[in-house]
C-alpha cells in the first residue's frame, strides 16, 4: 500500500484534484471498501482524495413537500439511527441497519455504498424502489441521474472522471406507501447478502399501486424485478398472486455461483424472500381477517 | 513521504511522522507502542482492532491515521475506572471468565463500551447484535455476553 493523500475542503477543490490526477486518483469517503481494495491490490491508486474534510455533506433532511435528501457523506449508522427516517422512510433506515457491524456502519457512508457499486450494496434496493436520484458534481458542472440508471456493472457506475456524488434525493411518497427490505446472509448483518429484496407499494384501499420489487446480489447490478411488479400492480393481493410474483422474481433474477451461494440456491431464495417481503408490505385477505385492516 | 501529524490518543497529544497509507492500528501498535489494540484480519471482519473515535467504535485496521487527526482516539490502554481502578467492563470480563487467549478482548471491551454508552440497559439480544462484528475463537461468546450484561447492571447502580 503506497499513495499520496490529498485533502480538499470543498467540492470544487475535490473535482479539480480528481481531474488533475486523471485516473490515478481515487476518492475515499469512509474507506471501508476502498482500503480493502487497496490492501488486496485490486487497485493501486497513486493519490487518495479524502472527501471526508468537505463540510456540509453529512445530513438527512426533508423539504416542505416531503422530499428527502441525504448528504453523500452521511454515515450508514446515522441513517440507521435517524429518527426522521425511521418515521418517514423506515425502509431506508431498516436497510442501513443491516449493513455490516456497528463499527463498519459508524465509518461507511451512503455515498460510498452506492459508488462502490457492489451488486449486493445494502442501501441500493430500497432507494431504487423509492425512485431515488443522485446529484453528481463534476468538471462539467452538475447533473442528476436516477439510481436505477446509475449502476452499469459490478463496481461500475456512470460516474465519469472527476465526478463526485454529493447527494441522494428521494421524492416524496404517496400516503400509505410501505416498504420492507430483507437481507439473506449466513452471518446476519456481518456478512454480505446472498440475496437482498426490497418491496415497496402504495396501498389504495385493498389495491396496491406503484409496486416496486428490487433485488440485490442476484444480478450484475441491483435490479428491478419488473415481471414480479407487473403481477401485483393495481391488484388486490392474495396468496396466489404473491406466489406468482415470487416465482416471476426468481425467474428474472440472474445470479451467479460464488463463495457465498450457488446460482440455483440464490434463485430459490429470491422466491422465498420476495414472498416474505411482499407479505411484509401488503396485508392479504387472510391477514386482514385475523388482524383487522392491517 | 512521511508527514508530521498530531493524534490525540487517550487524552494525550502525540506528535509523530506517518506515511499517508498507514492505518490507525499500525500507528497505534508500531509507532505509539499501544499494543493492546490487536490486528486480526486487517479487513474489517473480526473487530479485534476496534478503538473509539470520538466515542464511536471504529475498526482501526481500515482507518487511515491521517483521518484520525483532530479526533479523540481511545484505546484499551485509556480505559479505566475511578481512581485508576479497572473499568467495570474489565472487572466483569475477569469475574465471568470471559477471557481465554485474550486476543479478541480489547476489541470486545471497546465495542461494549461504545454500545453501553449509547444504550446503558441493553437486552441480551442487543448485546449479541452489538458485538456481532467482534469474533472470538475461544469462549463461545456466552461468558462475554454475560460479562457485558453484568457490567451494564453494575454501572446502572
Ligand atoms: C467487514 C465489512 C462488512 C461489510 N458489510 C457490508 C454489508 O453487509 N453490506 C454492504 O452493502 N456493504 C458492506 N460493506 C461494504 C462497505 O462498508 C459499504 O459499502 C460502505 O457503505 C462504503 O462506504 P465508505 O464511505 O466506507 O466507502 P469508501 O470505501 O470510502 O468508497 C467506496 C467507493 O466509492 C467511491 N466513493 C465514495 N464516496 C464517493 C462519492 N461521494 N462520490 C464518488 N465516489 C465515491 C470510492 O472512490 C470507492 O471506489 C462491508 C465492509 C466491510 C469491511
Ligand atoms: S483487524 Fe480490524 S477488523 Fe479484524
Ligand atoms: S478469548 Fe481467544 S479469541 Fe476471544
Amino acid at each position: 500500500m503506497r499513495f499520496d493523500y490529498l485533502e480538499p475542503h470543498t467540492i470544487k477543490e475535490a473535482v479539480s484534484l480528481l481531474s488533475t490526477y486523471n485516473g490515478q486518483a481515487k476518492v475515499i469517503a469512509g474507506g471501508t471498501d476502498l482500503m480493502n481494495l487497496i490492501r488486496t491490490k485490486m487497485i493501486k491508486p497513486e493519490y487518495i482524495v479524502d472527501i471526508g474534510h468537505i463540510a456540509g455533506l453529512d445530513y438527512v433532511k426533508y423539504g416542505d413537500k416531503g422530499a428527502l435528501s441525504i448528504g453523500a457523506l452521511t454515515t450508514i449508522r446515522a441513517i440507521e439511527m435517524s429518527a426522521q427516517l425511521k418515521e418517514r422512510h423506515p425502509v431506508v433506515s431498516q436497510a442501513a441497519g443491516q449493513l455490516g457491524s456497528m463499527a463498519i456502519r459508524n465509518v461507511g457512508t451512503i455515498g460510498g455504498n452506492l459508488c462502490n457499486a457492489a451488486p449486493c450494496a445494502e442501501t441500493a434496493p430500497s432507494l431504487i424502489g423509492l425512485g431515488a436520484a443522485l446529484k453528481i458534481v463534476g468538471p462539467a458542472g452538475e447533473r442528476t441521474v436516477t439510481l436505477e440508471d446509475f449502476f452499469t456493472g459490478p463496481g461500475q457506475t456512470v460516474l465519469q472522471r472527476g465526478e463526485l456524488v454529493v447527494e441522494i434525493q428521494v421524492p416524496s411518497q404517496p400516503p400509505h406507501t410501505r416498504g420492507v427490505y430483507l437481507k439473506h446472509s449466513v452471518r446476519g448483518t456481518e456478512d454480505l447478502a446472498i440475496v437482498g429484496v426490497a418491496a415497496i407499494a402504495t396501498l389504495e384501499g385493498e389495491r396496491c399501486r406503484n409496486v416496486k420489487i428490487v433485488l440485490g446480489a442476484v444480478a450484475p447490478i441491483p435490479m428491478r424485478a419488473r415481471n414480479a411488479e407487473g403481477k401485483l400492480e393495481g391488484k388486490e393481493i392474495d396468496d396466489a398472486l404473491i406466489e406468482n410474483a415470487a416465482q416471476a422474481a426468481s425467474d428474472e433474477s440472474q445470479p451467479i455461483t460464488d463463495v457465498r451461494a450457488s446460482a440455483d440456491y440464490r434463485k430459490e431464495m429470491v422466491k422465498v424472500f420476495t414472498r416474505q417481503a411482499i407479505r411484509g408490505v401488503v396485508p392479504t385477505p387472510m391477514h386482514r381477517a385475523f388482524c383487522g385492516t392491517g | 513521504m512521511k508527514q508530521l501529524i498530531t493524534l490525540r490518543v487517550n487524552g494525550i497529544d502525540e506528535e509523530l511522522y506517518v506515511e499517508p497509507w498507514w492505518t490507525l492500528s499500525r500507528v497505534l501498535r508500531e509507532e505509539l507502542d499501544l499494543i493492546g489494540t490487536k490486528e486480526g484480519c486487517g479487513s474489517g471482519d473480526c473487530g479485534s482492532c476496534t478503538v473509539l473515535i470520538d466515542g464511536k467504535a471504529v475498526m482501526s485496521c481500515l482507518y487511515l491515521a491521517m483521518k484520525a487527526r483532530g479526533k479523540n482516539i481511545m484505546t484499551i490502554e485509556g480505559l479505566n475506572g475511578e481512581n485508576g481502578a479497572l473499568h467495570p467492563l474489565q472487572e466483569t470480563f475477569i469475574e465471568h471468565f470471559a477471557v481465554q487467549c485474550g486476543y479478541c478482548v480489547p476489541g470486545m471491551i471497546m465495542t461494549a463500551k461504545a454500545m453501553l454508552d449509547e444504550n446503558p440497559k441493553p437486552t441480551e439480544e442487543e448485546v449479541r447484535t452489538g458485538l456481532s462484528g467482534n469474533l472470538c475463537r475461544c469462549t463461545g461468546y456466552v461468558k462475554i455476553v454475560e460479562a457485558v450484561l453484568s457490567s451494564a447492571e453494575k454501572q446502572g447502580n
